[in-house]
């Protein structure tokens, strides 16, 4: 079996995956063309702005799927809820404020959990679930009551709950070309320490690596992609662009590298194409768009990825039974001999 | 404070330990010499690996201090080797054999750096030692039990130390890794390094070992095998089952 899984070339499989991604794309854009969307100013930005965030939260969420922290990853974007809606009623609509708060909404969630786990008995996966709702539904009590306001200013607030694309503007993708490249510079100049870390973080202490550290900056730079995409993908689908891209491309490789730029990829490709599909319809909001399209390479990915796919595993195992013979017809037991030999386990 | 003549490799003095207000190590005292293989033994629950744990700085402890050839652990920490249990880390992760043989590096690298052609070669050497150079490439995922202990061991290996920590390295091993793992440790000791093995299996102990650390939240006893190592001890460790633990694992 183990030799079986190893009979394909993954990075083959992984450059595969990739083109394949940029193909499908090339497809939306030219189904989109076809059927009416005009590739104007607004829509171009918007689609490089979705591609750009993808990219971003891409990469990051190899590290948050492998840390078993996807879970994590949803409790911080839905509570960064109240974030925004306190920033609004302090500053008023600037995007930066309202992005602030929610990076302090959500990593005082983040602390919350933390101290949670550490001072008492509870869970972490209860520990994460019961932040998500405490922030989140003090997000929409909030919300609701700065709708009832009489303030013009308020309105397209709700629009971080489900994300809209359209009111990216320039300044925006800026931001996120600004703040997604030094996310990935801080990941690339500590990528063996976050590498050790996501493995075996116990052997990163022992080796006097200052894992609370290294730990707090990963979890910070995963809040600052959750806190960049929130206007695009809105807070209740942004784990989707966080994890999915990332379990996607697990599939397709066995080196992290590899993994964390097809995630890239793959993040990159569900963006722009959730910001293409929403300019056929304005009121179609985008983070559905962009977790559907996120989804799709899940799904391909979980069925026919050599080596890790559904596809292919059945087929092994049937190749293999054929050239152990049907266990099912003679008394003798092959599988049993093998496995002997493959020591334990 | 420590003034005895043979020189120590580790020192562990007046040592608590203890979870949401529960004694899981209870005012250690052990002081292990250089140069020889020593088991920390107990029956489950008796703290052997927080023991581990705490000497290194991984949980916090609520009194006592360990030192390390006489220098604290900060002093020492590049001549200390640490193999963790095996099943503590996700074997599905994406990365070779290799790769895990040069994280024992990273710690000697420094910031920023990458392993080159330096570091694959010492990985290489480590892995040649332990039986593994054809899987060097592999995928992690693809090892069996006892060839990720191997594994581990070579991360350990290739860190070059002068002590070494092992927790249950011969945790679900057949009997071929398990002696290929004890003549890798016994050339260690022959080089004049001391290693420290959290151990189960009774058995074996008078044949690997030369000095035993009996523990149950409190040290029981230890010293060389012939002088701890005994019955009585052994009792006073178990409790009264310990005809019936010799014979099975717990």
């Amino acid at each position: 079996m183990a030799i079986l899984r190893g009979r394909f070339n993954s990075e083959r499989a992984a450059w595969g995956a990739g083109l394949g991604a940029v193909l499908a794309f090339i497809l939306i854009l030219t189904v989109a063309g076809a059927s009416g969307v005009t590739f104007d100013h607004t829509l171009r930005t918007v689609t490089m702005g979705g591609a750009l965030l993808g990219l971003v939260t891409g990469v990051l969420g190899s590290f948050a799927v492998l840390r078993r922290q996807s879970l994590l990853g949803d409790a911080l974007s839905h509570a960064a809820l109240p974030g925004v809606v306190i920033a609004f009623i302090v500053q008023g609509r600037a995007l930066s404020a309202l992005l602030i708060g929610a990076a302090i909404a959500s990593l005082t969630a983040m602390a919350f959990i933390s101290a949670l786990t550490r001072t008492t008995k509870i869970k972490q996966d209860a520990a994460q679930g019961i932040t998500l709702a405490a922030w989140f539904a003090f997000g929409l009590i909030l919300l609701s009551y700065v709708q009832g306001r009489p303030d013009a200013g308020q309105a397209g607030l709700d629009k971080f709950i489900f994300g809209q694309a359209a009111a990216l503007v320039q300044s925006d993708v800026l931001l996120i070309v600004g703040v997604g490249a030094l996310v990935c510079l801080i990941v690339a100049l500590f990528w063996k320490e976050f590498k050790l870390l996501t493995f075996d973080p116990e052997f990163a202490a022992a080796n006097g690596f200052p894992v609370r550290f290294l730990d707090s900056l990963l979890s910070s730079l995963i809040v600052a992609a959750i806190v960049l995409g929130l206007q695009l993908a809105g807070v209740i689908l942004m784990v989707g662009l966080l994890i999915a891209p990332a379990v996607a491309a697990r599939q397709w490789t066995q080196s992290l590298g590899v993994m964390v730029l097809l995630s890239g990829a793959f993040g990159a490709f569900a963006g722009s194409t959730g910001a293409v599909l929403s300019g056929v319809d304005v009121n179609m909001p985008t983070g559905p768009l962009m977790i559907v399209a996120a989804c799709a390479v899940v799904l391909v990915s979980v069925l026919f990825a050599p080596g890790r796919g559904i596809v292919w595993t059945v087929m092994s195992r049937r190749r293999e039974r054929q050239a152990v013979g049907r266990p099912s017809l003679g008394g003798v037991q092959p599988v049993m001999v093998k496995r002997s030999a493959d020591d334990g386990q | 404070m420590n003034t005895k003549t043979a020189p120590t490799a580790l020192e562990i003095n007046d040592l608590t330990v203890s979870y949401h207000s529960k004694p899981a190590l209870w005012d250690i005292d052990l002081s292990i010499p250089e140069g020889v293989m020593a088991a920390i033994i107990g029956p489950n629950g008796a703290g052997k690996s927080t023991l581990i744990k705490a000497v290194l700085n991984l949980i916090p402890r609520a009194a006592g201090e360990a030192r390390f050839f006489g220098l604290s652990y900060q002093q020492a920490r590049n001549r200390i080797g640490y193999v963790p249990q095996r099943g503590s880390v996700d074997w599905d992760f994406p990365t070779s054999v290799l790769d895990v043989v040069m994280m024992g590096l990273y710690g000697k690298l420094g910031w920023i750096k990458r392993p080159g052609k330096a570091e694959r070669e010492k990985a290489l050497g480590a892995l040649s030692q332990v039986g593994l150079v054809d899987f060097a490439e592999h995928q992690i995922g693809q090892l069996s039990g006892g060839q990720q202990q191997r594994t581990f061991l070579a991360r350990a290996l290739v860190q070059e130390a002068d002590l070494y920590f092992m927790d249950e390295p011969f945790a679900a091993v057949d009997a071929v890794t398990e002696r290929a793992i004890v003549d890798i440790l016994q050339a260690l000791r022959t080089n004049g390094k001391t290693v420290v093995v959290v151990h189960h299996d009774l058995q074996t102990v008078t044949d690997y070992f030369d000095y035993v650390a009996l523990l149950n939240v409190e040290m029981i006893a230890s010293g060389t095998t012939e002088a701890a190592f005994t019955e009585d001890n052994l009792k006073r460790a178990y409790g009264g089952r310990v005809a019936f633990l010799t014979h099975q694992e717990v």
